[in-house]
């Protein structure tokens, strides 16, 4: 499968990533080459074959419902770039 | 069929409801952080819920819980394999960057609601679906000129999104869409159907079209956090659609916000591209796999829900289906009834607690649970009633005085000397006096003017500060006068 160069702008912006016109071309190039590779995995008849979830033959683990962290705001904050009154702070986004 | 008139004919609206209703839980979904409502900013939040790297979630067993019993509740398909993904998108509330939520395989399949409409009828709604996500965060926008402040003690907590089918066709129906599931949340304890506090909110779909048509673009409103409003959005999305069209326009499907001031939504046009969300299943966790015998027991103990018990008080107590309705919207109120009326005449207590009571309740402001007057003393009064003790105008005074003090009955009347008065002797007495003080209106009684007969009935019971027996009274004067 062939990526191009407006689907990958596309998908950059969605994901926050700035690329310039050349980084795009070479991305729509690596990108669409992973596809390819990854697409051969298609030829595999697997037809009755149960999907692997997971390495070990485990289910998912389960919580207790209680509480047992929370309480810890300074650990919290302590990395955010800006914080104010015990608030994260971020510049202003409003609908 | 309700259909709103536009200018160049008729139009039937088309709604579909998603719902998010918050889970009650002490924990949130993927870590050990505390739900409760009002805390300190940030002091509810793990490092999983602030999104530190490397932190794993490990899903909360009782929230899954919560979710399939309110599936059964709904008397849909629970799905004995479902499936995590990831919804990315980004936004200050949401410090991963992705909401963990379930796409295309939810743990709850079709189910369905039936609606109590107000002309004492029922109409069946479809369930879609029901998915287990995290909450986000909550932007303050309001604290600071140039600063968004952000409390991530709700990111993380576990909601419920159940999303109906298109089957809604008028505002009126969808308010009581949101009453009946929130009435079912409540019964099941899976949500406290708190829409001051957000425990509950909706987004509603809504496209109009000329009757027996296919449906229309539609638009979505978001986050509407009140019965009347949601009525007030889909009235107004209705008319707004239909004027464009009627104008020679098109509908554009877009998400759209509800202003509560001015009663009206208007376009949110951020929200245009972010629509796409790149769902992928997270590998963070396994897929969600239920025994069935453990479902099969949540089912085994399921309360009574609203529609069957409805259903039991009228076959049981005889009561109209909108008085049944009235009465089963509330557990609580329910469970009171019963024992009012366990052993009494239901009739009786229903026009009680639904009356009196409500009526009180609601000008106090006060809960069911917390009204001062018990269900057990409200029973005691009847009893009162019943054995001649108290008279059904007495009993409104005692019942207000039980209201005030939350002292039972018997003590009320035995303080106040307010016993009734059957002594024939005592009656006697007091319709002689009044008749003797008053000749002159006697007189004119006996000369056609039938109409002083409730006179002299009030004059008697105030003599007697209204304990003399109603029925015995009448009976006396009736003799006297007509004698």
């Amino acid at each position: 499968m062939a990526l191009d160069k407006a689907t990958v702008a596309h998908i950059a912006t969605l994901a926050r990533i700035r690329l310039s016109e050349a980084e795009q071309v070479k991305m729509a190039d690596e990108l669409s080459h992973i596809l390819t590779w990854i697409e051969q995995l298609g030829e595999v008849d697997t037809s009755g074959v149960e999907p692997m979830t997971s390495v070990a033959a485990m289910r998912l683990p389960m919580r207790e419902d209680r509480v047992t962290d929370g309480g810890r705001r300074d650990e919290v904050l302590a990395n955010a770039p800006a914080t104010a009154h015990g608030f994260f702070t971020v510049p202003k986004v409003v609908e | 069929m309700s259909l709103i008139e536009g200018r160049t004919g008729s139009w039937e609206v088309v709604i579909g409801l998603e719902v998010h209703a918050q889970i009650v839980s002490a924990a949130k979904l993927f870590s050990g952080a505390a739900t409760a409502f009002g805390a300190e900013p940030n002091t509810q939040v793990s490092t999983i819920d602030a999104a530190f790297p490397g932190m794993l979630p490990v899903i909360n067993g009782h929230c899954v819980e919560q979710a399939v019993k309110t599936g059964l509740g709904l008397a849909a398909e629970i799905n004995l394999h479902s499936v995590f993904d990831r919804k990315n998108y980004f936004y200050p509330d949401l410090p991963a960057g992705y909401q963990i939520s379930q796409y295309l395989q939810p743990v709850v399949g079709r189910g369905k609601i039936v609606l109590d409409l107000p002309d004492g009828g029922v109409r069946e709604v479809g369930i879609t679906r029901l998915h287990l996500e995290q909450d986000a965060g909550k932007s303050l926008h309001d604290q600071h000129p140039s600063l968004t402040y952000l409390d991530l003690n709700r990111a993380g907590v576990a909601l419920m999104e159940i999303v109906s089918e298109p089957d809604l066709r008028s505002a009126e129906e969808a308010g009581a869409y949101l009453r009946k599931l929130r009435s079912i949340l409540r019964y099941l304890g899976t949500c406290d159907g708190n829409m001051e506090e957000g425990s509950l909110r909706c987004d509603c779909n809504v496209s109009v079209r000329r009757p027996g048509e296919g449906y229309g673009t539609r638009c979505e409103i978001k986050n509407v956090n009140s019965v009347r409003y949601v009525m007030q959005a889909i009235d107004y999305e209705a008319r707004r659609q239909i004027e464009i069209i009627e104008e020679g326009g098109t509908v554009r499907q877009e998400t759209r916000l509800f202003d509560a001031g001015r009663g009206t939504t208007r376009s949110m046009r951020s929200k245009e591209e972010a629509h796409d969300y790149r769902y992928f299943p997270d590998p963070d966790l396994l897929p969600l796999t239920l025994d069935p015998a453990w479902v099969a027991s949540l089912k085994a103990s399921l309360p009574e829900l609203p529609d069957a018990k409805k259903a039991r008080f009228v076959a049981a107590y005889a009561l109209s289906p909108a008085d049944a309705g009235i009465l089963v919207a509330e557990r609580a109120s329910a469970d009171y009834f019963e024992a009012v009326a366990r052993g009494r005449d239901p009739k009786q207590a229903a026009n009680w607690v639904m009356g009196d009571l409500f009526g009180a309740l609601n000008r106090l402001g006060v809960g069911i649970e917390a009204s001062p007057v018990s269900a057990e003393n409200l029973g005691a009064m009847l009893d009162l009633i019943a054995d001649g003790t108290i008279s059904g105008r007495l009993a409104k005074d005692v019942f207000a005085a039980m209201l005030e003090s939350g002292d039972p009955p018997g003590k009320i009347v035995a303080e106040r000397g307010w016993k009734q008065v059957t002594d024939a002797g005592a009656i006697e007495a007091a319709v002689d006096a009044v008749l003797a003080a008053q000749t002159d209106k006697v007189a004119e009684f006996r000369a056609g003017k039938e109409k002083l007969f409730g006179f002299f009935v009030g004059q008697v019971m105030k003599a007697t500060e209204g304990k003399a027996n109603p029925a015995a009274v009448n009976e006396l004067l009736r003799k006297k006068l007509n004698g």
